[in-house]
């Protein structure tokens, strides 16, 4: 493990984990702006964190240890995931301990513990979001191993950092199929993130919401953690999104100490681009009824295969 | 890394646009919007007609070119048109299999098209043999979406939306056919429509309504 | 020369027929132009007797002993059905079913179908047949509709439809086919999709692609044909059209697709050496026959009787031209001689039988004899004839195609002689108490015309008896031609 890769990893995890509250709250100030509301600022993530913090934990009196362990476990699984996105460097020595398939399996541990904890106390609420939770991710999955097989077959490789790298170095030209991936990606992304048309983040409107009605038993750190965590799960999906689709601009062994300072800036572009990019979807498109979600995962999931069947037949 | 010219590489685009528009025409339930596509199509054939011909600089490719532009993206969804607003034909019913499963039979289909297009693929000699998959893909899902279809709009449009695909296959194989033919095939297309106007007229006339669920009478009876 | 008057005198009959057809003489003039057209072809064929197999027009017309014969059988029909249609359609309008502007259509398209199925069978370019054969579906369709009613309107709309999905098939395979003739023949592109240059060099196209070709060409112009499992169409559209059209549809366009079959087959057993196209025709024949044989059973319209009739023929045909080889193509030829016009003097006679009972149900039309002996007669004969009785030729050619299964395809044979048992006494039971019995028919504003009926089952009965060696020879030649393991 040189120096740099040791710095490079170190500075992924950490910066994902301090900045991932800002990127949300960038979007949200988007939104805001978007809808000609007054904006709340972009440090409001933080200031509930802190405020969540602070406060004690209350527990329902059935509640069990799985209850209490499960926020530590998705936000733990969150920074390991966050550990072997590329974002910034390519170089990453944890990323040959997992691939994107591994990915996959990593996020669906953090949604496993998040519904049965959401139905561990046995609220009505608690358990009808964890079903719709586990209803939506049973159809997304697919659509994003789908999306990754593509990228893997585009470059050879299903580990992250390797299929970055081979992205980034093809020609620019017109590739029909990493074009169906990544809209195939955008819908996979608002379904995963709790985002509209799949799930309002902003209401707690009870027959329509997911992820909150998951989270309406937390409390205090708890609940903390796992909006935390929610907020590096959006990060790391825009991080593999760039890693996918903008390849360009990470930094790896050849370019140095230089070229991970240069990454540094270049991902917050992307962010700020993608959070109001974001924001624009979320404002032009109105909430599906919960029966139609199939139907927005089933076309994520048919864009990814034509994609990876175009790529099949084209090579391109 | 990436070796096609830039021609072919909109041909390759125009191929992959043209497959998404076919899952469209598969999931679109309003026959508006389903004109709408048909026309988007045959704009895209256009485009691939004109690169072949820039490609190989055939003079009878410009014609067919224009022969689709002028039949397939202005002639028949103009008439189509028509016919929706005159005989108010909006919205087709709930299809006979749910969306969904639809796409997922529109998955299949495309693999196995894929699969019998590859020995011919693998004959062909043209620049754009490798399209040749997706032309019988538009065909095949055409098909499905003319068996899902209750309404006689959408069979219609679904069917153009075959012949559209016959002539991309055409094309992607062997350049196009000769000029007879093809002028011969669009005649037959263009009387096609016009014998099936009629024929709505007398569909409604005698039911007031498209809704093909009348036509199931003669069937054999014990 | 002929040629052309063959060609343009339908054309122009059509176009002379959308202006006036609707006159007091429109059916005579119908009739003559339906004339010329016979005398243009009897003219070609004598050329051909003369001189031997003609390409015509910068080789895009052909016209060889397998044609040949089809053009002057089609010619024939289409006149003595035009005779037919004089007084069938004059019934018709008296009896209220019809307005002048629709009796223009049926005999405007009454002569551009006619033309149509000519080019079919003359063109020597494989998408000049396809643009014929889907000219051909579209004449028709507003023909099928002529009436209006709703049951004829769903008879249009299946027709066309499924027809039209079978011709894009068969466009596909006509692709196909020219793909492989680039390749062989270079990208000149005009003569990849000449017949004669075709079979020229068969033997070098391409056989994994002609394979594909052939199965999406017998899709295509089987659905034409009616083979099962894609004949849903046909037994409506005969059944709720005029019955001038039932007669043509079964007795000529059946034929002119098995025809356009057969010429794609030879050109791909040409390629393949291997019994794959062969045994693709047998199968789809034996399918048809002995499905159309037993929903015989179960049909209660005249005419829709005859049309399952149809498909079990047709299914004998394709299957005698699957076993290939001189005695069973012989058979196959002689056979579509025999039906399409055995089975357009059927349709003549049910006319007139519909038309006295005012009903298609079988179980509405009683005692013809009592009525009127001669469309009683003409029903009974035109029956036994077609159902294979000696001394009809009918007989002569299914003898030939059974004894031949016998010795090729042995295994066929129970299943052929169960088809046409099963035939046989279906379409007896049905057809006898129609014929004989107490009667319910009324009198006819006009005197049917029954001459072309017994004139057709005359030339039936001859041919059963004796093949004119000139006829023989074109079906030698022919059989010759289409070849087969």
């Amino acid at each position: 493990m040189t120096p740099l890769a040791a710095a490079t990893q170190l500075l992924e995890v950490v910066s994902a984990t301090l900045a991932a509250p800002a990127f949300l709250g960038w979007a949200n100030q988007c939104r805001a702006w978007l809808q000609n509301r007054r904006a709340p600022s972009v440090m409001q993530p933080y200031f509930v964190l802190r405020k969540l913090l602070h406060k004690d934990v209350v527990l329902a009196d059935n509640a069990s240890s799985l209850f209490r362990a499960a926020p530590y476990v998705v936000f733990g699984t969150m920074v390991v995931a966050a550990a072997i996105i590329p974002s910034m460097g390519t170089g990453l020595p944890m990323s040959a301990a997992a691939d994107g398939i591994a990915l996959v399996g990593l996020l669906a541990t953090a949604r496993m513990f998040l519904s049965l904890a959401a139905m561990d106390v046995g609220t009505a609420f608690g358990t009808l979001g964890a079903r719709r939770e586990m209803m939506v991710g049973f159809l997304a999955e697919p659509a994003l191993l789908m999306i990754l097989f593509v990228a893997a077959l585009l470059s050879g490789t299903t580990s992250l950092p390797l299929i970055a790298e081979g992205l980034s170095s093809h020609a620019l030209g017109l590739y029909p199929s990493l074009a169906f991936t990544a809209v195939a990606f955008v819908l996979v992304l608002l379904a995963e993130n709790a985002r509209i048309p799949i799930d309002n983040p902003s209401t707690h409107l009870e027959l329509t919401m997911i992820h909150e009605a998951m989270l309406l038993e937390y409390s205090g750190r708890h609940l903390a953690l796992m909006e935390w965590a929610a907020a590096l799960k959006l990060f790391n999906y825009a991080c593999i999104g760039f890693a996918l689709f903008v390849p360009w601009g990470a930094g790896n062994e050849a370019s140095g100490p230089l070229g991970l300072l240069l990454a540094v800036p270049l991902l917050a572009i992307k962010l700020v681009v993608a959070g109001a990019a974001l924001a624009l979807i979320e404002t032009l498109s109105a909430k599906l009824r919960v029966f139609r979600a199939p139907e927005f995962l089933a076309t994520a999931f048919l864009l990814a295969v034509l994609g990876l069947l175009v790529h099949l037949l084209l090579g391109a | 890394m990436n070796p096609l010219p830039l021609d072919l590489q909109l041909l390759n685009a125009c191929a992959a646009l043209l497959l998404l528009l076919s899952f469209s025409m598969l999931a679109q339930r309003r026959t508006v919007n389903l004109v709408h596509l048909l026309a988007l199509q045959g704009a895209l054939l256009v485009v691939a007609t004109l690169i072949v011909a820039w490609r190989t600089g055939e003079p009878h490719l410009y014609l067919s070119a224009l022969l689709t532009l002028g039949l397939k993206v202005v002639g028949l969804p103009l008439l189509l048109h028509r016919l929706i607003r005159r005989m108010n034909v909006y919205w087709d019913t709930e299809p006979v299999i749910n969306p969904s499963g639809t796409m997922l039979i529109g998955l299949l289909v495309v693999v196995f098209s894929f699969g019998l297009a590859q020995p011919i693929s693998a004959l062909a000699s043209t620049a754009t043999r490798s399209t040749l998959g997706i032309a019988i893909a538009v065909i095949l899902l055409s098909f499905l979406a003319m068996i899902t279809r209750r309404k006689a709009m959408s069979q219609v449009v679904a069917f153009l939306s075959m012949e559209n695909g016959l002539f991309f296959g055409a094309m992607s194989a062997t350049y196009g056919m000769p000029m007879v033919v093809e002028l011969g095939v669009a005649l037959d297309v263009l009387v096609a429509m016009l014998v099936l106007g009629v024929f709505f007229f007398q569909i409604r006339e005698q039911f007031d309504s498209l809704d093909l669920y009348h036509l199931e009478t003669l069937k054999e009876r014990e | 020369m002929e040629l052309i008057l063959l060609l343009g005198s339908p054309l122009v009959g059509a176009v002379l027929l959308a202006l006036y057809g609707h006159g007091r003489r429109g059916p005579e003039i119908n009739a003559l132009f339906s004339a010329l057209t016979f005398l243009a072809a009897c003219a070609l064929t004598a050329r051909v007797i003369a001189a031997g197999p003609l390409l015509l027009g910068r080789e895009q017309f052909l016209v060889d002993p397998f044609n040949a014969f089809l053009v002057t059988l089609t010619a024939f029909v289409g006149l003595t059905t035009s005779l037919f249609s004089r007084p069938y359609m004059r019934i018709e309008a008296a009896h209220g079913k019809l307005s002048a502007g629709r009796l223009r259509l049926y005999h405007s398209m009454y002569q551009l179908f006619s033309a149509t199925m000519l080019l079919a069978l003359t063109t020597n370019n494989l998408g000049l047949l396809w643009v014929a054969m889907e000219a051909a579906t579209l004449s028709t369709v507003l023909l099928v509709t002529l009436y209006r009613t709703p049951a004829s309107l769903e008879a249009g709309w299946k027709y066309f439809i499924l027809c039209g999905v079978g011709i894009a098939q068969a466009l596909f395979g006509t692709m196909l086919l020219y793909f492989a003739a680039e390749r062989v023949l270079g990208a000149a592109g005009v003569t990849a999709l000449l017949w004669t240059h075709l079979d020229a060099v068969k033997g070098q196209l391409e056989p994994t692609v002609l394979s594909l070709a052939f199965v999406f060409l017998l899709v295509g112009y089987g659905t034409k044909v009616g083979l099962a499992p894609l004949h849903n169409w046909l037994p409506d559209a005969h059944a709720e059209g005029p019955t001038p059209i039932s007669a043509v549809l079964s007795g000529l366009l059946l034929n002119v697709a098995i025809y356009a079959i057969v010429r794609c087959k030879v050109l791909v057993e040409g390629s393949l050496r291997s019994a794959l196209p062969s045994q693709m025709l047998m199968g789809f024949g034996l399918l048809s026959m002995v499905l159309a044989a037993f929903f015989l059973w179960r049909q209660r319209d005249i005419k829709r009787l005859f049309a399952y009739s149809s498909i079990e023929h047709m299914g004998i045909i394709t299957f005698a031209f699957g076993m290939g080889g001189p005695v069973a193509n012989f058979a196959a030829l002689l056979h579509m001689t025999v039906h399409s016009l055995t089975k357009s003097a059927i349709f003549f006679a049910v006319g007139h039988a519909c038309q006295k009972s005012g009903s298609q149900l079988i179980e509405n039309i009683r005692g013809l004899v009592t009525v009127s002996p001669t469309i009683g007669w003409g029903l009974m004969l035109g029956a036994l004839a077609i159902l294979g009785m000696p001394p009809f030729g009918v007989f002569a050619s299914e003898f030939l195609i059974l004894t031949t299964a016998m010795k090729q395809q042995p295994w066929a044979t129970p299943l052929l002689l169960l088809a046409l048992g099963v035939a046989f006494a279906a379409i007896f039971s049905k057809v006898q108490p129609m014929v004989f019995g107490e009667t319910n028919a009324r009198r006819l504003p006009h005197a049917p015309a029954l001459l072309p009926v017994f004139v057709h089952l005359a030339i039936v009965l001859v041919l059963g008896l004796y093949v004119p060696s000139y006829l023989a020879g074109w079906y030698h030649d022919a059989a010759r031609l289409i070849g087969g393991p």
